[in-house]
This record gives C-alpha cells, sequence and structure tokens, in this order.
C-alpha cells in the first residue's frame, strides 16, 4: 500500500526546498502556487513548479500542485502550465458549489485533449475553505470522476465563520465531521487542515490523532517536521494489528472451507470489518510492524 | 620538490624546503605501531631569576627582552576565536619593530584575520604552519603568494610535531583573559573570557620564551582555576583589551533549524541506535554546527529515555554538551576548546568539567590520548570521495578554505567516525570519485550520512548488518552518488597548477598525506 499519511506544503517559488521534497519522508507533497506564493512572485512560481515536474525525478513520490482559484486571473494560466505536466492531482482551492469542480473539470478536459493526453485524467483534490463548501460536500465530492479526494481548510474556513481557530479545534468539528462523511460516501479520500504552530508537536499531534480517529485518510504538513508526528498518529496500535492478522487469517480459512462464517476469538466477524482488518494491516506494513501471531 | 606517492596514492613531497625531510603516510597507526622511541628532545629553556612581578612596561619592551629575532618562530593560540585582537596587536607591533621573514605557527588562524596575509605580503611573515586558512588568507596561500610551503596539520598532530620538536616556538604569545603578575593565567575569567586555554598549556611548557598578554591583571594568585601555571611563563604584558567580548564568547549554539540538516542529523542518530554503541559509559564528541550539533540533541534524548549516563564527552565542548553534563548525561567532560559563552562559567562551576592540553587530546604519539577512548564522533565535511576518504580544507573551486582541526585526530580514535553532511550544497555534490584534499583517510570512517541515505564504509561489515536490521536507509557510495548527480551533474574537477604545491597536509603522525596546489585564476 502507498500511504496517504501526510502532504508536505511546499512553496511554488522555492526551488531549494523542492528539490529537497523527496527526503523528509511524506506520503505526498504539494507545491502551492497559491497562498504561500506572494502576488509578485505567481509567475515565477509557475515556471519553477512546471520546470520542476517536467525535468526532475521526483522518484515514486506523489507531487500534488495547488493552483490559484478561478477568481483570479492566475487560474487559466496555471492549469495551462500544470495540468500537461499530469502531477499526481490538481489541488482546487475555494470549491463553492459542484460548478466550481465542473468549470475546472471542462478546462482541464480541453488542455488534455489539445495535448493528445491519453491513459486516464489528471485527478483534482477539492478544497473545500467556506461554509457553503462544506454545506455542498458531497454534492463537491461526486460531481466529477476527476475528484479523488475532498481537504478542508481550516485556516480559510474559521476566517469565513468570523470564527478563532483554537488549539483543541472544537469549533472545525462539525466540518471535519461532514468532509469525511461525504468523502466516505463517494468512495475517495479525505484530507486534514495543517496545523500551523510547527513549534508546537504535541498539539499537531493531539490533533493528528482526533482527525485519524475521525477517518481522515491524511494530513496536510507545513514543515517538515510535522511529517514525523503525522506519522506517529497514524501508527496503529500492536494489539489491534495482531487482532487484524488472526481476522484476515480466519477469513482465508472459512473461504478456503467454502464457509460463509467467520469467527474470530468466539466472535462472528462481518464483511466490513475484514476490509478494515485488511487496511489496518496494510498501514502496519508503513511502519515496517511485524507480522507475528497470525494463527 | 621530490615527491613520492603514499599509501593512499597521494603525491606528497619527500621534504619541505627549509623545514626538513617528510615521510609519506602509510596508515593510521602505522608509525605508532613501529614504537620508535619519541620524542627525540625537549626544547632548552633560560631560567628566569627569582621576582614578584614579571609584568613589562610594554609590549614592545617584552618582545625586545624576548630574544626574538628574524627567522624565528612564534605562536599563538585562537582561543578567543573572530573576537581575538592579540594576534593583529602583536603582529603590527612586530612589523614596526622591523621584524622579518617569521614563522607564523598560531593554532590556528581565526576567521576573522585576514590581516595575516597583509603581514605575509609585508615580510614580516614567512612561514605559515597552521590547522586552518580561511578567507583572505586561504586565497592568499592558494594564488601561490608565499614562497613557503605550508603545512597543515590537526590539532593532535600539532601538539605532537611541537612535543617532538619540529615545531620549536621561539616565543609564545599568550592571551589570557585573566592573569596575575607572575604569569598565573586562565581563559575562565575576565571580560575577555573564553573558557578552556588547552592550546596554551602545550605552547607555553615547550616555547622558549612565553609572553602572556592580559587585559585583566588579577590580584596575585590567580584563583581558583590556572590553566598555564606562573613556572611557564616569562613575561606579563598588560594591554587595554584582548579583544571584542561579543566575539570571543559567541551565544551559545542553538541546535539547528533548518529541516536538511535535522534530517541528516536523525539519520545519523538512527545509526547510532542501531549499532548498540550508545550504551552506559560511552563516550562522545560532536562539532558545534549545523547536523553535527543537532546529533547531540538526539542522542540527550536518547540517553535520558534509556536512563543511560555516558562516560564521558570531549573536544571542542559547546554549551549544549555543557547542559548535559549537568544534567548527569555523562560523568566528565574533557574540554580542549571552549565554543561558545555558555562554557565558561561551566567549567568554574563544575569540576567534572576538565580542561586538557592537546596532548592529553589527540597526539597520537604519546602514551595514551583521549580521541583513542572515543566510542563516537560526529565529523563534517566539505567533500568525501568513494573511498570514504574526507576533506575540510579546500573547497569546490580548490581554494583552502577550513581547517584540519580534530577531524583526522577523532576518526582514527573513535570506534565510530560519522561524517554528516547534506548530498549537494549550492547545486555541487558532496560525493566525488576523489576528493580534492584529504584530511581524513577513509580507512578511518565508518560511515558518512546524508539526508538522502547512509553509506556504510564495506570494512564495517557489522555496522552494515545492524543499520540493515533496523531498516536504515542505505545506499551504497556509489549508488548515491549517481543519484544526486542525475540532478547536480557531474562537476568539471578544478585545474590547479600541479607543479607548484602551495601547501602540505600533515597526517596526525607527522607523515604527509596530501599536497594542496596552486590555483589557476
Amino acid at each position: 500500500m502507498r500511504g496517504m499519511r501526510s502532504m508536505l506544503y511546499i512553496p511554488g517559488n522555492a526551488p531549494g526546498m523542492i528539490q529537497n521534497a523527496a527526503v523528509f519522508g511524506a506520503d505526498m507533497v504539494m507545491i502551492d502556487l497559491e497562498d504561500a506564493v506572494a502576488l509578485s512572485e505567481k509567475d515565477a512560481a509557475r515556471d519553477i513548479t512546471a520546470g520542476f515536474l517536467r525535468h526532475y525525478d521526483f522518484g515514486d513520490l506523489p507531487v500534488v500542485v495547488r493552483i490559484n482559484g478561478a477568481d483570479t486571473p492566475f487560474f487559466e494560466e496555471d492549469l495551462e502550465a500544470i495540468v500537461p505536466l499530469k502531477p499526481f492531482a490538481i489541488r482546487l482551492p475555494k470549491c463553492q458549489d459542484p460548478s466550481d469542480v465542473l468549470l475546472a473539470d471542462s478546462r482541464m478536459t480541453e488542455i488534455e485533449k489539445r495535448h493528445g493526453m491519453s491513459g486516464g485524467l489528471v485527478p483534482i483534490h477539492a478544497m473545500l475553505e467556506s461554509a457553503r463548501g462544506i454545506e455542498n460536500a458531497y454534492a463537491i465530492a461526486t460531481a466529477s470522476s476527476r475528484v479523488t479526494a475532498l481537504t478542508l481548510g481550516g485556516q480559510d474556513l474559521t476566517a469565513d465563520m468570523g470564527i478563532q481557530k483554537t488549539r483543541d479545534g472544537w469549533e472545525l468539528f462539525y466540518a471535519r465531521s461532514r468532509v469525511v462523511m461525504a468523502a466516505k460516501a463517494a468512495g475517495i479520500a479525505a484530507f486534514d487542515t495543517v496545523w500551523t504552530d510547527f513549534n508546537d508537536p504535541e498539539g499537531l499531534f493531539r490533533e493528528a490523532r482526533q482527525i485519524v480517529e475521525l477517518g481522515f485518510t491524511g494530513k496536510a504538513a507545513i514543515h517538515p517536521s510535522q511529517v514525523e508526528v503525522i506519522h506517529r498518529a497514524f501508527r496503529p496500535d500492536a494489539k489491534e494489528v495482531r487482532k487484524a492478522e488472526r481476522i484476515v487469517a480466519a477469513a482465508a480459512e472459512a473461504e478456503r472451507q467454502g464457509r460463509g462464517v467467520v469467527a474470530v476469538d468466539g466472535k462472528m466477524v462481518d464483511a466490513p470489518i475484514i476490509v478494515r482488518a485488511r487496511h489496518l494491516i496494510s498501514l502496519a506494513g508503513l511502519y515496517g510492524m511485524e507480522g507475528g501471531e497470525a494463527q | 620538490m621530490n615527491f613520492v606517492k603514499n599509501a593512499l596514492g597521494r603525491l606528497v613531497p619527500v621534504g619541505v624546503d627549509g623545514v626538513g625531510a617528510f615521510s609519506p603516510y602509510e596508515g593510521a597507526f602505522a608509525r605508532v605501531l613501529k614504537g620508535a622511541p619519541w620524542p627525540a628532545a625537549y626544547p632548552v629553556r633560560k631560567p628566569e631569576p627569582p621576582s614578584r612581578s614579571k609584568v613589562a612596561p610594554s609590549l614592545k619592551t617584552a618582545i625586545e627582552r624576548s630574544g626574538l629575532e628574524n627567522g624565528m618562530t612564534i605562536s599563538f593560540h585562537h582561543h578567543l576565536r573572530n573576537g581575538d585582537k592579540v594576534i593583529p596587536l602583536v603582529l603590527e607591533t612586530l612589523l614596526q619593530m622591523g621584524f622579518r621573514d617569521l614563522t607564523f605557527a598560531p593554532s590556528s588562524i581565526p576567521d576573522s584575520h585576514d590581516c595575516v596575509a597583509d603581514y605575509v605580503r609585508k615580510g614580516l611573515i614567512r612561514r605559515i604552519w597552521t590547522s586552518g586558512a580561511r578567507g583572505e588568507v586561504g586565497r592568499m596561500i592558494s594564488r601561490g603568494e608565499m614562497e613557503e610551503t605550508v603545512i597543515i596539520r590537526s590539532h593532535g598532530g600539532r601538539a605532537r610535531a611541537i612535543e617532538e620538536g619540529s615545531i620549536v616556538i621561539d616565543v609564545a604569545f599568550l592571551a589570557a583573559p585573566a592573569c596575575d603578575a607572575l604569569g598565573n593565567s586562565a581563559g575562565c575569567s575576565g571580560k575577555s573570557a573564553c573558557g578552556s586555554l588547552g592550546y596554551a598549556i602545550t605552547d607555553a611548557r615547550f616555547a622558549r620564551h612565553v609572553i602572556a598578554v592580559t587585559d585583566n591583571l588579577v590580584e596575585y594568585p590567580l584563583h581558583p582555576h590556572i590553566s598555564v601555571p606562573q613556572h611557564l611563563v616569562n613575561q606579563v604584558v598588560v594591554v587595554d583589551s584582548l579583544g571584542d567580548p561579543a566575539k570571543i564568547a559567541s551565544g551559545a549554539a542553538r541546535i539547528t533549524r533548518n529541516p536538511l540538516d535535522l534530517k541528516v542529523a536523525e539519520n545519523a542518530y538512527r545509526l547510532l541506535a542501531a549499532s548498540g554503541i550508545l550504551a552506559p559509559g560511552c563516550s562522545f564528541q560532536v562539532g558545534a554546527g549545523g547536523a553535527s550539533l543537532a546529533v547531540a540533541a538526539f542522542v540527550r534524548d536518547h540517553l535520558k529515555e534509556k536512563g543511560i549516563q555516558g562516560g564521558f564527552g570531549l573536544g571542542g565542548i559547546s554549551g549544549y554538551m555543557a547542559q548535559m553534563l549537568e544534567e548527569g548525561l555523562f560523568r566528565a567532560l574533557f574540554d580542549v576548546q571552549s565554543f561558545d559563552s555558555a562554557v565558561t562559567g561551566s567549567m568554574v562551576k563544575n569540576r567534572a568539567h576538565m580542561e586538557i592540553d592537546p596532548s592529553w587530546y589527540a597526539n597520537p604519539m604519546n602514551q595514551g590520548c583521549l580521541v583513542h577512548n572515543l566510542d563516537v564522533v560526529i565529523l563534517a565535511a566539505l567533500e568525501v570521495d568513494t573511498d570514504f576518504n574526507v576533506n575540510v580544507m579546500t573547497g569546490n573551486d580548490g581554494v583552502l578554505r577550513g581547517a584540519s582541526g580534530g577531524h583526522s585526530d577523532t576518526a582514527a580514535g573513535a570506534k565510530m567516525a560519522i561524517v554528516v553532511a547534506p548530498s549537494f550544497r549550492g547545486g555541487v555534490p558532496t560525493i566525488k570519485d576523489r576528493v580534492q584534499t584529504l584530511v581524513t583517510p577513509g580507512e578511518t570512517v565508518d560511515a558518512i550520512v546524508t539526508e538522502r541515505g547512509i553509506c556504510i564504509n564495506p570494512n564495517r561489515a557489522d555496522l552494515w548488518e545492524a543499520a540493515k536490521k533496523a531498516n536504515l536507509p542505505l545506499k551504497e557510495i556509489t549508488d548515491l552518488k549517481k543519484e544526486v548527480e542525475r540532478f547536480t551533474g557531474v562537476p568539471e574537477p578544478v585545474e590547479m597548477d600541479m607543479d607548484r604545491v602551495v601547501a602540505v597536509v600533515e597526517y596526525r603522525d607527522g607523515t604527509l598525506l596530501d599536497s594542496i596546489y596552486r590555483v589557476k585564476e
């Protein structure tokens, strides 16, 4: 399994950082053309990012590019420069309703056609960062088959709501739940917002544990030091991994014997539990956790 | 110059004009293991008649009384770092007095002393024997402005050279942040306090004449701590200021925030942890900068978490190491040179923080130097090669811009010598086929750790196994070199004037490791 636990933000106009993107162990990186880049630097950031995508070997590291929104003069040019280079995904900011996705979708289709791109479309990670966007989460998630993830933008959302982002983060509880639920219902990934204080790894860890429990696929990191903390939060409990291994083993055994019913530790286990167990084992694989008592 | 190829395939001269014959490098401990009697001779010194004050009326008078003549050798220590004003003051006074052709043999040249290049050009200095040369001094030497070949020595190698008489110091000028009228001197008090006076101890013990220079003449006797005792000092000179206190005692070195350096440090720490060397009683040395000091932070957490107490910390000591002593993570600190102001207080109040001289620190020819007891040393590098040889002397342009320091000493002595470096800097890869200047032989380096992977010396199969078991990002050094070159390209070799040796690199045992050539403009 490829991990999607962490997504490291890198400003698009920082070639020194982009060239080292792969060394910090993040599961994905996101090169930002939007909020991390000053207005006067927009063209430079786009050129640098396109240059890297064209010439630089990122190995097997997925590179997502966050473009500027459709309400800016940079939207078209960003798409035009980035889409033909087939990034892992385009992160589309400020999605308010399905029409935002559809607009980007049609532009991207046109660009792909013009460049004779075949073999799959460039996916969209739709960013929800307004009250309206949150309320339209499911409609946005299902607006196009390009949408493979919803991402929550906590900074803009709290600003839109006229509230403060607190250390405990309970004000985002509803938004987070809504985003995860919509993503799960649509069968796509869900990525949580950043923890801005990179001098506070404890706070980050607490928040990351919360979003793991809510069901998020991953969380954004704004500093390389946050990657390890986020991965620690996703690390499954060894006892649970051993139990998952027993469940998967029992399911395989039942299948071999043609039995429909699986029992583990004297309890009936149904299909969703087996799926979850398989997921947990692949997650454990990312940590090199030993198998062990699969008996 | 006649040349011979040494055991590492480097051409080195068989002798240096005006200095004498040199043997080629044969192996890290080859000369030590030959076991010839050592040293040959001690210097002859003149007794001083009984006196209650050695204070001279002026620096000029002190120099006149010292018997210094043209062509003789003068020494200084570099404990005042970039704040030092004693070297410029003494050199200017010597120039005014009409001296010429001196051999300048400091323990190292502080980065800020570009003025040394001028005193070479004005004819005051004819030879330089040092650990390092940077800035204008480095450029001046690399351009071939000096007639005489510069000799680069490690800290342990310089102590050896002094004790065996290869360096005969005629007059040692000893900057003393605290000093009494009979010359008892120390570095850990006074407005110019610098901590350890380690390098001064060896100079004072072996120089023919010692002049202590102080801006803090204390009532006799200096106490409680004396670095250089009065019986080694001929004269005392009082000046207004030894230098700029802000640059002498720079603030405590902080752990880097650079994510790349932290990644390198984390990889180095993981290798240490996997090797099992961080056991009770382990001994440890790190540098003060970048990734090197950051390793100390990881080790500190490790020792705390596992409840382990280390044996001793060694070397240039930073405030961070002093703090680890305070926390009980080491039993003792041996301090040949203090890196920052935080150390100064520690040496005064903590008896387990001990001042040592550089022979005790790293001289390979005595009866047991501390680097030979080291378990772990973390070292930096300007470049390394696929044979694990390390260059800390010349930059990518071939120009002198570094210092040998304790690099080769600690690498040879430590059970585990780890070189930490980013895999490329400013677009130039760190790993080369062949380092420009060989300062530390690859046979004494156990691992090279970068942000992109860990390379283990093939002579450490055990370490490779342990690291592999711990799932560390191991790479063959040739593979990592190729990986980095994929985006940096392969730099053109620097064009050097191979007919003109401007400096030689002496190994700690006195044999020659490498030659440094004139750069073509």
